[in-house]
């Protein structure tokens, strides 16, 4: 189990070091020239040149490469060519808690919606509960998450006014400011995901309900929260894992839009602002995070996996 | 003292709005500390029968008539609730299937004593000095390092210990044994029947030991009934069944498994046919398509049980030998 963790963390780390090579590579062939969107109008031929020069774009490719390769090796991801040219960790550093508070708060009401309606619907299978159960989760995957977005706003915020429509709130400001923020968007997000999470437990549920062993947990007189919670959950979220772990990249996915609706200043924004101005550093540092978090989330489902299945853990 | 009596006990399973008979009538009785064997061919209804018992049938079957009487209340007519509260304090089973009845994923420790905390209110620390006790009981070796491993750590024979010492944990007064052996290597089989039955024995508790294998039973068991086709149509001691068989069904089911007190070289004769499928209507006594005596009359009336010094039958041309017909008055 150790060392197939080590050669999955190394792993990872190849992926990330892959997926930031891409993105630096791929960004200098979209077409568009970022100096000409900084000057505008305003600078000569010289004023390029200068400006070129002062960026390091004069440079070759590869030089440039490995010139942003080391530096990141030290933790320096460069900074914005656009505007005050603050570092772009300092840019990072900024929208990261955002972008993450609102995939973790997404994530936990969607399971803690996903989690009884997947439960109630597979011991009730076939009866109402379940078929509204299905209906919304349906519901749920059909709609995108910024059209979701915008309903909630009307809603919520301009018509009965109870949460804030647009901003972000840090955590420091206190917990109801943060939370306030957060709540729409994070719905916005978590409903699709939700929908998937609360499908895929009903379909393992009523699985692992059929196994030998859950008549064996019956026949020793258990109270049914001791049979579901003792021994049918914990078998049927094994293959639930896999999905979370896939799916939590869509939640990622779904955060950079929504956070453009809501006005969060997170990840999103800042990847979308950079492509628009061809600002590389800041695109790049983004692109990361993004693929770090994608990484690591799945290494989590994978030791996950150990935790909650012996027979992994243990060969 | 009869712990448990299961009388004239149908069962059916709802099927395209009507509903089909599969168990016609589970009929015998076991006491205290004694073995009961109850024998028939795969699908027979054996499996049915204690579940019903259990109060474990799955969905779309339930129990349309007959008593099942532990003590002397009737299980059938207990409120679920009480049904579960029963359930492992008072009346345990011992499944088949032995590498797929305990859960891949939990402890043996937890499954061990998860019963024993509920059931008999024990401490953690009870529970497991007892966990500790039982498993030394059934047989295996180093328990303090088993409690501590899963399912898939244990051989198949092991697991099933594992399974007596459940059942056992919060000394119940009934154990059903659904074929425990079936799964497991030949030589497993006959220590863990030894096991199960012995263990039974010295604790008092009274076993239904499920079996398709006629040739086994003997040893282990005192009394037998043989079911055919859903129904019971031959109960008597283990000595005078195997001494003199009465129902031809019983007859061949002994001449088709090889037997310790016959010689070696007796070939083995199995029934020709198969059981009834019990989705097709069939009158009379269940076995009479099969059978080699059957005549007429058989086809139409359903045998009642004679009884001759202990010895129940209900066929009518029933005898060791002689296959002159009785009439259904006898
Ligand atoms: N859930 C069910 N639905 C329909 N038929 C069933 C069901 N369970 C068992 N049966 C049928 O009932 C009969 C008796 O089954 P079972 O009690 O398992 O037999 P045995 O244990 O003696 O082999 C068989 O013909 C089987 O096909
Ligand atoms: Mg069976």
């Amino acid at each position: 189990m150790a060392s197939y963790m080590l050669r999955r963390f190394i792993g990872s780390i190849i992926v990330m070091w892959a997926v930031a090579t891409l993105v630096f590579f791929m960004l200098r062939f979209v077409p568009g020239d970022p100096i000409a969107a900084m000057l505008a109008d305003a600078g000569g031929p010289d004023e390029i040149e200068a400006m070129k020069r002062n960026l390091g774009l004069d440079r070759s490719l590869f030089v440039q490469y490995a010139i942003w390769f080391q530096n990141m090796l030290h933790g320096d991801l460069g900074n914005s060519i656009y505007g005050s040219r603050v570092a772009v960790t300092a840019v990072l550093a900024e929208a990261i808690p955002r972008t993450l508070s609102l995939s973790l708060l997404a994530f936990v009401i969607a399971l803690a919606i996903a989690l009884p309606a997947g439960i109630l619907s597979a011991t009730r299978r076939n009866t109402a509960t379940d078929t509204t159960v299905s209906l919304l989760a349906f519901l749920g995957l059909s709609m995108p998450d910024f059209w979701l977005a915008i309903l909630l706003i009307i809603v919520f915020a301009a018509n009965l006014q109870w949460l804030p429509a647009i901003g972000y709130a840090p955590l420091s400001d206190g917990f109801w400011p943060w939370f306030s923020h957060l709540i729409l968007p994070s719905i916005a997000i978590g409903t699709a995901f939700s929908a998937i999470i609360a499908r895929m437990i009903r379909s393992s549920l009523l699985e692992v309900l059929k196994a030998d062993y859950m008549r064996t947990a019956r026949a020793k007189g258990l109270t049914p929260w001791m049979i579901m919670f003792g021994h049918a959950l914990p078998n049927a979220m094994i293959p639930v894992i896999t999905v979370i772990g896939i799916a939590f990249a869509l939640l990622i996915s779904g955060a950079v839009v929504v956070e453009n609706v809501f006005a969060i200043k997170g990840l999103g924004r800042v990847l979308i602002e950079g492509i628009l101005n061809r600002d590389y550093p800041v695109v790049q540092g983004a692109v990361l995070v993004v693929s770090a978090i994608f990484v690591f989330s799945n290494l989590i489902v994978d030791l996950l996996y150990g935790v909650i299945d012996p027979r992994i853990r243990l060969n | 003292m009869t712990l448990l009596r299961v009388e004239n006990l149908a069962i059916d399973v709802a099927r395209d709005g009507g509903s089909c008979r599969l168990v016609h009538d589970a009929h015998f009785s076991v006491d205290r500390g004694e073995t009961l064997a109850v024998v028939g061919e795969s699908g027979s209804g054996k499996s049915l029968t204690a579940l019903a018992v259990m109060g474990l049938l799955g969905e779309g079957l339930s129990v349309s008539g007959g008593r099942i009487l532990f003590g002397d209340e009737d299980l059938a007519q207990m409120s679920p609730q009480a049904r579960n509260d029963l359930r492992g304090s008072r009346i345990s089973m011992i499944f088949q299937e032995a590498m797929t009845s305990l859960n891949p994923v939990r402890s043996i420790e937890h499954q061990l004593i998860e019963g024993m905390r509920l059931k008999k209110r024990l401490s953690r620390r009870a529970a497991r000095a007892r966990a500790l006790e039982l498993l030394a009981e059934v047989g295996i070796s180093d328990p303090e390092r088993r409690l501590k491993q899963y399912p898939h750590q244990l051989s198949g024979g092991m697991r099933q210990r594992v399974m007596i010492a459940i059942a056992l944990a919060c000394d119940p007064e009934l154990i059903l044994a659904d074929e425990p052996t079936t799964a497991l290597d030949v030589t497993i089989q006959a220590q863990i029947l030894a096991l199960t039955s012995r263990l039974c024995r010295d604790h008092g508790v009274g076993l239904v030991l499920i079996t398709h294998n006629l040739g086994i039973v003997a040893r282990y068991a005192q009394k037998v009934a043989v079911m055919y086709g859903g129904r019971v149509v031959e109960r008597a001691s283990a000595r005078q069944l195997y001494r003199a068989p009465q129902h031809p069904y019983t007859q061949g089911l002994l001449a088709s498994v090889p037997r310790l007190d016959l010689p070696r070289d007796t070939p083995l004769r199995p029934i020709p046919g198969a059981p009834p499928d019990p989705t097709v209507r069939l009158g009379g006594c269940r076995f009479h398509p099969r059978c080699p005596r059957a005549s007429d009359l058989c086809a139409t009336e359903v045998p009642p049980f004679v009884t001759d010094g202990g010895h129940e039958v209900a066929c009518l041309h029933s005898g060791s030998q002689s296959s002159k017909p009785k009439g259904a008055a006898a």
